[in-house]
This record gives structure tokens, sequence and C-alpha cells, in this order.
């Protein structure tokens, strides 16, 4: 992408064609040069920017797997003909998709085409010394005769900070050449090349890369340990295999939130214990929006929280089991929906399993105690419904374990069980057929990303390059000034911007004033 | 405090109104500048250049002060002149008091909620044109010729401030955590610095691009009033080194909000639709930068292209965040 439009190269002259290539080869060679050309040119390259900015809109528009695969599939619900179509155009993966690629990899063609020459060029130019004095200074767009005789020291002395250059001519003339703003065209090169180092870390980033998700409820028996079977979701880079992912284990002690009356949250902080095979216990850490855990090998993000009810259900054999269902929430007070199954409850008989649903409010309103008035659990409360017959889990579909099987409720195979049953905490609900199920407390829990990209240095270094090369790229000006000495005693000076720059003018008059001191 | 800058956005917004009618009645009955009237005055004799009898422009590339100017068809300019005089004087000091209440608008705001007063849209909008305010006064500080870019400045102020006061206005509360870090400040911040750049920027480009559009013979809305615009090249120049200061504002307000993504969400960059339309903001913003910087590129197609620039930033101020739901959206709409 070349600033000023590309320089016609003229061909080297007289020299005579040795052999005839055959036409095919001559015309292709040709045809390959003109694309080249043409790619390089900076109308394409605007053209190539401009498609770039359009192509990056759809991926706003519609919802994005690598952003939030739920909302992709909430639009496949909602447009069962369309997102079909959409999704073969990539449009679900608009920045994974082969022509969004093809538009910035065809850009960064260009842009490694405009500035290798460039590079080239500019390394020319730092080797080679401005050029002498033009013979007739007044052509330039500023020259000036100097009305007193000029001392060549003090003359010397006003161009520091220019790349001077002193000749003396065979008649006596001495001229100094000076030029300066070096750094524009190299801040140029610089804020481009730098774009290469970030698409680098970029692809490093996305090939040795990974992410994963992952609820972690409180308490030493969920501890969480970092291996792909315990992960909720997750995405590994094409280079990663779960063997490579580092191995530690996180047990959440404790999590802390404070919040304002009116429910606005203040702060977040879980404190952790951390292990690993290699060294054991690592100790305790404490981490919270915007401060991470930074762990070797992986950084350990905090996302969200809530609370799991924790819930002891005692069958009419007698037969105890205990479960800590995290419930996750609906609003912003922590009204949380969420299913406690039991499905070993009542023997092996699969048609007498059990489960409650409801709502857990962390601080009761009025009834019909739909909403928590608070996140904080000033005034908690359970709402459940008890369900009893197959709960469809043994049917290797995948489901979520914060919903009932909806399959199994319209076949009639799952019914609802007793009417609905507000509990307190401590409280014990007797069901028809005497089994009994005590609300025995809440835990928290928080959610995870736990993520390690080695392309992030990379990646940081181009930015900070870039943005070193873009000041100097946007406001260096370059330009050279000439002053020529008489023997005579007389003087002349001339100036050449070599960019625009306005003020110029300014500059040369005040060089030349000084000149005449 | 709070009282104090709700208060004070009245007067801010009442000032803006004022300055724009104001700027607008120069535009219908002043003197059009000095400036604008030496330029006419030299057209009717049909031959010479404007830019001879305006010893303040420079010659115009693509000739936007050609001979084709015509003559005023309404009073002569002398007549209206001492009549009309003091509106455009009027105009700036309704600007003057305009900023000074805005200012002090976002500081008490800033004062009253204990922290930067960049916590929801309403504070970030009431900011960037404060501040835009700010630039736009010092702007006219330095080149008093083109007091008549004031009318788009202050149409956008208006606009904006209205939106501001009317639509996304939020009591004063605390941040929420997701907010709280030193990154906030310093991203947000050269978010705001970039974006009142961009937008007295913009109104440079779409007031060079009205005139040049009158210049080609294009007589409909808004291109009306091209030929009562004077001093296009010095607001063109004046539009490129806005947008050259804003750009490497924004390219760093950019890379800030990727390091605090990264802290606060594990990855620099998610194509989140706040992230996109940045994303496209700079591409299109780039684009400009590099017409303008290319000879055999005309000048206005450069000046559309920091049009386009502009609607992307409005298009992720408002519609990003009423239409697309993202993990940018904090506080209000």
């Amino acid at each position: 992408m070349s600033v000023t439009e590309a320089a016609v190269e003229l061909p080297p002259a007289g020299e005579p064609p040795r052999r005839r290539t055959p036409w095919v080869v001559a015309a292709g060679w040709a045809a390959a040069r003109n694309g080249w050309r043409q790619l390089t040119s900076m109308r394409t390259a605007l053209m190539l920017l401009f498609l770039l900015a359009v192509a990056a809109i759809p991926g706003s528009v519609l919802p994005q797997r690598s952003v939030k695969v739920e909302d992709v599939q909430r639009f496949y619900a909602a447009n069962p003909n369309l997102a079909p179509v959409l999704d073969r155009l990539w449009g679900f993966e608009v920045y994974a998709s082969p022509w969004f690629a093809a538009i910035y990899l065809l850009l960064f063609t260009s842009l490694v085409g405009c500035i290798t020459p460039r590079l080239r060029d500019h390394a020319r130019a730092l080797r080679t010394a401005p050029p002498d004095a033009p013979k007739v200074l007044e052509r330039l767009p500023k020259s000036a005769l100097l009305a007193t005789p000029v001392d060549e020291a003090a003359a010397k002395a006003v161009l520091r900070g220019w790349r001077t250059v002193r000749r003396e001519h065979a008649d006596g003339t001495i001229t100094l050449a000076a030029e300066k703003g070096y750094l524009k065209e190299a801040g140029n090169l610089l804020f481009h090349s730098s774009l290469l180092v970030i698409l680098v870390g970029v692809g490093l980033g996305s090939l040795w890369g990974w992410h994963a998700g992952r609820l972690i409820v409180a308490g030493p028996e969920q501890v969480f340990c970092n291996t792909v079977q315990q992960y909720d979701d997750f995405g590994l880079g094409p280079r990663v295999t779960a063997g490579d992912l580092p191995d530690f284990c996180l047990e959440l002690t404790d999590f802390r939130a404070e919040y304002r009356a009116d429910g606005m949250p203040i702060s977040f902080a879980a404190d952790v214990t951390a292990s690993d095979s290699a060294h054991g216990d690592l100790g305790r850490h404490t981490f919270a929006v915007n401060h991470p855990l930074r762990l070797d090998g992986a950084n350990v993000y905090l996302l969200g929280h809530g609370y799991a009810p924790v819930l002891r259900y005692t069958d009419a054999a007698g037969v105890t089991q205990e479960t800590v269902a995290p419930f996750p929430f609906t609003d912003p007070t922590l009204t949380s929906e969420g299913v406690a199954a039991f499905p070993d409850a009542n023997g092996s008989d699969k048609t007498k399993q059990m489960a409650f649903s409801g709502t857990y409010l962390p601080t009761k309103d009025g009834p019909p105690y739909l909403r928590s008035d608070h996140p904080e659990e000033r005034n908690p409360a359970l709402m459940l419904v008890a369900y009893r017959g197959d709960l469809g889990l043994d049917a290797g579909i995948p489901s979520s374990v914060y919903d009932l099987d909806q399959r199994q409720l319209d076949a009639g195979r799952l019914k609802k069980y007793g009417e609905a049953k507000l509990m307190r905490i401590g409280e014990t609900w007797t069901l028809e057929d005497g089994s009994k199920l005590q609300f025995t407390g809440t835990r928290q829990w928080i959610t995870v990303s736990i993520r390690h990209d080695p392309g992030e240095p990379i990646v940081l270094t181009g930015a900070i390059l870039l943005l070193v090369g873009l000041p100097l790229s946007l406001y260096g000006k370059r330009r050279r000034v000439w002053l020529r000495l008489r023997p005579d005693g007389t003087a002349e000076a001339g100036g050449l911007p070599r960019t625009e720059y306005p003020g110029f003018e300014d500059e040369f008059r005040s060089l030349v004033e000084r000149w005449q001191r | 405090m709070a009282e104090l800058s709700d208060g004070l956005l009245v007067v801010t917004l009442l000032s803006y109104l004022a300055a724009m009618l104001l700027h607008a009645g120069e535009y219908a009955f002043g003197d059009r500048g000095r400036i604008a009237n030496a330029a006419t005055a030299a057209a009717v004799p049909a031959k010479e250049l404007v830019g001879a009898g305006a010893p303040v422009v420079t010659p115009a590339p693509h000739g936007y002060a050609a001979p084709t100017v015509t003559a005023p068809d309404d009073a002569a300019p002398g007549a209206s002149r001492s009549r009309a005089a003091w509106l455009g004087p009027a105009a700036v000091g309704a600007t003057i008091l305009g900023v000074a209440a805005h200012v002090i608008t976002v500081v008490s705001r800033g004062i009253a909620a204990e922290r930067l007063p960049f916590g929801n849209m309403y504070e970030f909008v009431l900011s960037i044109t404060a501040l835009g305010g700010v630039i736009w006064l010092g702007t006219l500080y330095f080149q008093r010729q083109v007091r008549h870019l004031g009318l788009f400045v202050m149409l956008f102020e208006v606009l904006l401030v209205g939106v501001a006061g009317m639509i996304l206005y939020t009591p004063v509360g605390p941040l929420v955590p997701a907010l709280d870090s030193y990154w906030f400040g310093i991203h947000i911040g050269a978010v705001i610095t970039s974006s009142s750049l961009f937008m007295v920027a913009g109104a440079a480009s779409i007031m060079y691009l009205v005139r040049t559009g009158w210049d080609d013979g294009k007589r409909g809305f808004l291109y009306a009033f091209g030929g009562r615009l004077a001093n296009a090249e010095a607001v063109e120049r004046l539009s490129f080194r806005l947008h050259a200061f804003a750009f490497p504002i924004w390219t760093f307000g950019v890379t800030a909000g990727a390091i605090w993504a990264e802290v606060a969400w594990g990855r620099y960059w998610g194509w989140d639709p706040k992230e996109v339309w940045a994303f496209i903001s700079w591409v299109v913003y780039a684009g400009y930068l590099h017409a303008r910087a290319t000879p055999s590129i005309k000048r206005s197609t450069a000046a559309w292209i920091a049009v386009i620039g502009f609607l992307t930033m409005m298009m992720n101020l408002f519609g990003v965040n009423i239409f697309f739901t993202g993990l940018h959206s904090y506080g209000g709409v």
C-alpha cells in the first residue's frame, strides 16, 4: 500500500533480447506482473480495506459460535429455514470463514507487496547522503538569497539535528545539503510491519491456544481438576491435545460478594486453594473480576456466581441421598432456577426416580414467590415442585442438568408429584409416599473461564510497535534544505518539503533568519 | 452536585441550540465572513480566480473556488454586513457559554459519583460532547476563519446532548464490578478523546463535502448551503489534522481495551459486537488516512470515507447498545 502511487520503473534500456520466450510464458508472466501491480496498488488496497469493514458487519448482526453458541441454537430454533443457509455461508463463523480470510489475506499480501520495496528503498535512503544542491535553487518550492555573508561553521550549527553533507566544488563553492524526517517513513514501515506481527500472533494463538468453561461449587468434594472430562465446554486449538493441558486442581473455599442496598453489585471475590501433581499444594489464592488467577500455563477468570441448594432426600425405604444442585440465576437479584435429581431413589425402579424442580430466592419476596428481592441471602427460600418417574438419564441423549427432560414430561413418563412447596433452610418436606426432602442449606458456585493463548505476547509486541510507528508516520515530516556558499561571499538557500507539510514555510524562514544572523 | 449537573445540562443544551440558530442566522443573513465576502466580490468579474481576492485561501487543487461561483442573488453583501455582523460572534459566545456549562455538568457529575464520569452511556455521550466542545473552541481560537463550521459542530452537539439528556439519562450511581479497574480510565478516556476529535473532524468533512457538492452543481437539501461556505480548503486540512490526531488515540483506546479484555474476560479479542464495530471504524479511518495521503484520490472521496467512519462510530455508540447484546452493555440502554 504505497502512499505515493507506484513510481513507474523504466525497463533497463539497451539490453538486446537474447532469446525469444514462448508467447504463452510471456503472456502469463505479463498477466502475473500486471496482477501483482494491481494488487499492490493503493486503489486495490483501499477496496480491500472497505471490503474488510463490510465483511465484518454480519458478525455483529448474526450470533457467532465463537461468542455464544447458545445464541446460535436459539437463532436456529427461531429461523429453521434461514439458519442452515446462513450456516453454509459461514454466517455463524464469520471471522473464521474462508471469504473473510480471503479478504484479509489479500490485504496482507498487498501490504507485503507494498512495504517490501519500500523497506529496500528506505534502507538505501538511509545509507545514501542527501543529494547535492540543484543548480537553480529558485525552482524549489522555497528559496532565498541571503543578504549577509554566512559563516560556514555557524551555518552548520544551525543545521544541528539534520543529516548534513558538505560538498566542496572545484570553483570554491561550498554546498550544504541537509535532510530531516527519516523517521516518518521508518514509522510508516514499522506500522505496516507490526500488522504482520499481530497476524502471526493471532495465528499462533488460534493454533496453540485453548479455552474451557466450568462451574465450580464450593466444597472439598467439588474440586475441579483441569482435564477435558471435567470441562462444561471447551475449545482446543488444532495443535493442542488433551494431554497438553497443564495439570492443576482448584477447590472453591469461599466466595464473597458485596452489594448495595438496591442490589447493585459492588465487588466479587473468590477464594480457592490450588494444587498440582508436581508441587502438591500451591496455596490459597483470591481472584476476582478484573483480577484473574494466573497459573503456570493457564489463567482462570471469574465470570459469574450463584447459589446451589443442598438437598437431602430420604425415600420411602429409608435410603438417604444428598445432592448439591447449582441453580443458574435468571435475573440480577439472583432469582435462580434449577433441578435437583435423585435418580437412585426408590431402588432400581426407573419409573420411581425423583426430581425436584424449582426456584431459589436468596431474599424471599411476597406471594407468589417468583422473584428474589436482593441477591444476598437475607431471607432465603426454595420453591420446589416434586416429579416422579423416569428422568430419562439413561437414554444416552445429552440433556441439561439444570432442566427436566422435556421429552419425558411430554411422554408422561415423568409426572408432577403432589403440590408445590415453599421451604426455608432446615425445613423438611414429607411427601405423599412418606419420603422426606430436607433443605439443609446452600453453597456458592462460580463459573470460570480457563484459558491459555501463547500468541498474546506476540500480539502485544505488535500492538506496541504499531502504536510507536503510527504517530511517527502521521506526524513526521520529510524535508530537505540546501545552502550554497559562493567564494564571492554571496549565499543562497533552497528548501523542499517531501511530504505534505504546511509548516515548512515557517521552518525554512526561520532557518534562513538564523543563517543570516 | 448531582442537581447542579442536571440543571446545567439544560443550560448546555439551550446554549448549543442558541449557538446553532445564530450560526444558521449567519448563513442566512450574515456577511459570510470577511473572506467569503471577498471571494464573492472577486467572483463578479468572471475571469478572476477567487483565490486571488482572498489572500488567506490557498489555491485549491480541485478548484472549489473556480469562477463558476455565482454572485449573490440577494442584497449586496455590504448592505447586510452591518445589520447581521453580530450573529457570528454571538454564536461563538453562545458556544462558549454552552461549553462552560457542559464541562461543569460533566465535572460535577464526576464529583457526585466520586469517579470518572464515564460509567454509563449517558455519561459517556456527555463526556464525548463536552470534550468535543472544548476541542471546537480550541480549534476556533487558532483558526478563526473556520467559524462557519460551527453550524455543523453545534448540530452534532445539540443532537447528541439532546439524546443523552432525554433518552439516556441515568441517575448518579457507582460502577459495576466489571468496570472497577484502572483500565476503565485509560480505555474509556482514550475512546472518549478520539471520539470527540472524530466528531469535530467529521463535521469538518461534511462541511467540505457540502461545499464541493455545491461546486459540482448540486443544489439539493444541505448542498444549498454550499455557496455560502468559505474556506473549504482550510476546513478540509483541519479535518485531516484532527483525524490524524484522533486515529492513534483511537488505536491506543482499542489496544487498551484489548488488554483490559484479556484481564477481565480472558481474551484480548473476541468479536463482541462493540469490538466488531471498533474494528470496522479503525479500518474505515485507516482507509481515510490512506486515501487522503494518495494524490490520485480526490479529496472529496477521502472526505466521504471520513463521513462513513463517523457513521460507524455512531453505529457503535447507539446501534450496538440498542440492537445487539454483548459484553459491553453496562448501565442503561
